[in-house]
């Protein structure tokens, strides 16, 4: 385990669900409440400085598929520091499944804003904050599908 | 409306749509413009037009099936997206390809680093009013396709490197080949410095057009040589090194003003270091396998399987179900042309990925337009597009 993922369990003992290493990759899961703060602690405080923000990926963990219960979906927050070197993967879960969200991070990364809007139209997860979320890559007849999820088809729809 | 509702300025402006088909917009970017006059109020890129759902396809083929589709990410870059894909695969099953197989990526790698920087001078140039480049930089870029053409048997999708190798060892006859390009080049080079490097034009069309500061461009997520233009030093391939890149001597250029003629000058420059980098490849090329030695990953030889029972069930389990990684997830992230292209994939240990998601660089390097179209001209916004050497492909996945 590294500094990251110790200060972030002293600052925020109650939103660091599972830390967990596999490949030399450090993924922590968080509670999706206190996203917002930990992004922030995260990209300020000196010894992380998490300042660049790679991906956002949504992931739709369809309760049979993989993982065996609810929650559905989640995002996974890949973060690098230019100081250190090094990377650490956020994941929060939505807490709903019917109507998936979580709180944007456009405030913290600018970056956040494609990565977010990509994340709502091909998942359909809403990023509450986001100031402009549209659809990015599907065009507008697609409302209300939401291709990368585990129950839309491959072919034949 | 899929549009960006724009808020009226209260002056008269004009509504102006640039795209989806432009000769400048490097292939199917559409970019709403609100107007005034030739001043850009409003930039609004749509972009979607080539989105042919590259993570989803990949969710139902096997981890060898994907790899052809990481070669029409970023077309102009074919060995880079397949290089950070299988090291994403390798990484989640934990293998190491032997030393000479590492060389051979890294020399396939940086050739395409300059023949995609080779394409982005031309149009580049095209597209602000200098012809020449364009013709200068295709010269070397035909002596590229030739190469890759020797390796692979075409000239633009690979698909050469595989996840524990390579497809073959190099032909006979490529290091004399390879050796002649990599002499030749340095010289030839030095006839693109003198069409633009000092050309009055060109320095007016990229001087202070496109201004990025060191904080926003990480802010923004730019990455590679976006990035190292506003003075971001950081290159993956040094930082964190990947496939024996730790081997190699090149110097990172770092740009000063963060504008379009710094990021210019940045790409001239790392493609002389990718030059020398690949004379080191060819001067340090070990002998030995291409392949690792697992008959999980890569396919056993011709012999074994016609001749040996072990052989042909090897052959038959991994060309009937596929490779089988491990329960995990990972990222990796590679240098490619255009900055960091990134994997990350989840395996829920069947021979299917679960779950694929590509960090195209070019995609992240064009969501600033808008803030940086904003009160330029419009003649700029072409610069611009120029100068992220965005390819669609790579944008819309």
């Amino acid at each position: 385990m590294n500094t990251a993922t110790e200060k972030l369990q002293a600052k925020f003992p109650d939103a660091v669900v599972d830390i967990y290493e596999f490949r030399g990759d450090t993924t922590v899961i968080v509670k999706s409440d206190m996203l917002v703060e930990i992004c922030t602690f995260l990209r300020d405080d000196p010894e992380t400085s998490f300042r660049y923000l790679s991906s956002i990926s949504a992931v739709d963990y369809l309760p049979g598929s993989y993982l065996p219960a609810s929650p559905r979906f989640a995002a996974v927050y890949h973060l690098y520091s230019h100081q250190f070197k090094n990377r650490i993967a956020l994941k929060a879960f939505c807490p709903n499944d019917e109507n998936p969200a979580l709180p944007s991070v456009v405030q913290v990364w600018s970056t956040a804003d494609w990565h977010e809007r990509e994340a709502y139209d091909l998942m359909g997860i809403k990023f509450i904050g986001h100031p402009d979320l549209r659809r990015i890559l599907t065009p507008p007849e697609c409302e209300g599908s939401y291709p990368l999820r585990k129950d839309y088809p491959q072919e034949g729809f | 409306m899929k549009t960006a509702e724009f808020a009226t300025s209260g002056n008269e402006t004009m509504l102006l749509n640039l795209g989806p088909q432009h000769p400048s917009t490097h292939g199917v970017l559409r970019v709403w413009l609100e107007l005034d006059g030739e001043v850009i109020v409003n930039a609004d890129p749509d972009i979607g037009y080539l989105h042919r759902g590259i993570e989803k396809m990949c969710e139902n083929r096997t981890y060898h099936q994907c790899l052809p589709l990481t070669d029409r990410l970023d077309y102009l870059a074919g060995s880079a997206n397949n290089l950070g894909y299988v090291l994403a695969v390798e990484k989640l099953l934990g293998v190491e390809v032997p030393k000479r197989a590492q060389y051979i990526r890294v020399l396939m790698a940086e050739l395409t680093r300059i023949a995609s920087h080779l394409f982005w001078l031309g149009t580049h140039g095209h597209d602000l009013g200098a012809m020449t480049p364009l013709f200068f930089a295709f010269r070397e870029r035909e002596q590229l396709m030739d190469l890759f053409e020797m390796v692979w048997g075409a000239r633009m999708f690979p698909c050469y490197f595989r996840i524990g190798g390579l497809a073959a060892d190099l032909p006979e006859g490529f290091m004399e080949k390879a050796w002649e390009f990599v002499k030749a080049f340095p010289e030839q080079f030095k006839d693109y410095h003198s069409l633009l490097t000092k050309n009055r034009i060109w320095i007016s069309r990229t001087k202070n057009v496109g201004v990025m500061t060191k904080d926003e461009a990480i802010d923004w997520g730019w990455s590679g040589p976006m990035s190292r233009g506003s003075g971001v030093d950081w290159d993956v391939r040094r930082d964190t090194p990947y496939s024996s890149y730790q081997d190699f001597d090149f110097k990172i250029p770092l740009g000063e003003n963060g504008d379009t003629y710094d990021r210019y000058l940045v790409r001239m420059e790392e493609m002389i270091q990718s030059n020398l980098i690949c004379r080191q490849v060819l001067e340090k090329m070990p002998g030995g396998d291409i392949n690792v030695q697992d008959p999980t990953i890569i396919l056993p030889p011709k012999d074994k399987v016609y001749n040996t029972i072990d052989g042909l069930i090897n052959h038959f389990l991994l060309i009937q179900k596929g490779i089988t990684p491990p329960k995990g997830e990972v990222y990796h992230a590679i240098e490619a042309p255009k900055g960091e292209m990134g994997f990350y994939i989840i395996s829920d240990g069947s021979a299917h990925p679960y779950r694929v998601k590509v960090r195209g660089p070019s995609f992240i390097n064009l969501s600033p337009t808008k803030v940086l179209a904003k009160g330029q001209m419009l003649s700029d916004l072409i610069a611009l597009i120029g100068t992220m050497d965005i390819v669609l492909a790579d944008v819309d996945r």
